[in-house]
């Protein structure tokens, strides 16, 4: 019997996002660009501040739904939207809080529903996975 | 503008790329991921995006104006250190809003002619 039935809300989880994390992702994904790294360029080019890479925050999201699924290796399908930059001050850790509830379960998979905020605010949209069980 | 005819079409990658532990372990300890026998689900995006990048710029397109809109990834088969990995881009579809270009990227990452991961990005280039 699955671990997961239809409509059941999974607990949240926090991660953190902060300036030299960045710096870290930047390296370990070759995303190189500056919006995600100098606040001087970031404001240069009309943005409020340094950005988190899109990719990152659904890195971290990642993280939570194979958590969820108990392995990497069991996520089949996962997908956002990158509806709201995250934006990270100088010395801030900025609180990224994710969730899920669960969606269609069938004899091998679970969908989940998932979703991501900053501070209140949606910053993906459209967020689901598929996972095996 | 991207050139309509290009829609559909693929772009087989010319190189192969080998997966590493150590590009494994540093992708999964930026995002704080303890386990790495596999690569993490969105790992696929180190191969993807640059060649993404490399079929658009060719195609006459302005990276430097480029936003990530929405990413999605289909994993048959996660990936692990020592695959050796052919990445094939089709543009699956492009379109104009409010005077942006809105293209979605299809990129499978093929391992021994099987698809192990597909990657669709859809990337907005602002007008």
């Amino acid at each position: 019997m699955s671990a997961f039935t239809t409509g059941q809300e999974l607990p949240a989880k926090s991660y953190f996002i902060n300036r030299a994390a960045l710096v870290e992702y930047a390296n370990a994904s070759g995303d190189q660009n500056p919006i995600h790294q100098s606040e001087e360029f970031a404001k240069a080019v009309g943005l409020e501040n340094v950005i988190a890479h899109g990719m990152y925050t659904m890195g971290l999201v990642a993280q939570y739904v194979s958590e969820v699924a108990g392995g990497s290796s069991k996520v089949q399908e996962f997908s956002a939207r990158f509806t709201k930059p995250v934006v990270v001050p100088a010395d801030v850790d900025v609180e990224l809080v994710v969730s899920a509830v669960v969606g269609e379960v069938s004899d091998n998979t679970a969908k989940l529903e998932i979703t991501a905020t900053c501070n209140e605010v949606k910053v993906l949209g459209m967020t689901k996975a598929v996972i095996f069980l | 503008m991207l050139n309509p005819d290009l829609v559909g079409r693929t772009f087989p990658g010319t190189t192969s790329t080998t997966i590493t532990q150590v590009s494994i372990d540093a992708f999964a300890r930026a995002l704080g991921e303890a386990s790495t026998d596999v690569a993490p689900p969105t790992y696929a995006i180190t191969i993807s995006l640059e060649q993404s990048q490399a079929v658009l710029v060719d195609s006459g397109l302005d990276w430097s104006r480029v936003v990530h809109g929405d990413q999605r990834f289909a994993i048959n088969k996660p990936l692990t250190a020592g695959m050796q990995i052919t990445c094939n881009s089709t543009i699956e579809s492009a379109r104009v809003l409010a005077g942006n270009e809105i293209i979605t990227v299809r990129s499978d990452l093929v391992e021994s002619g099987a698809v192990a991961v597909s990657s669709w990005s859809t990337l907005v280039f602002r007008a």
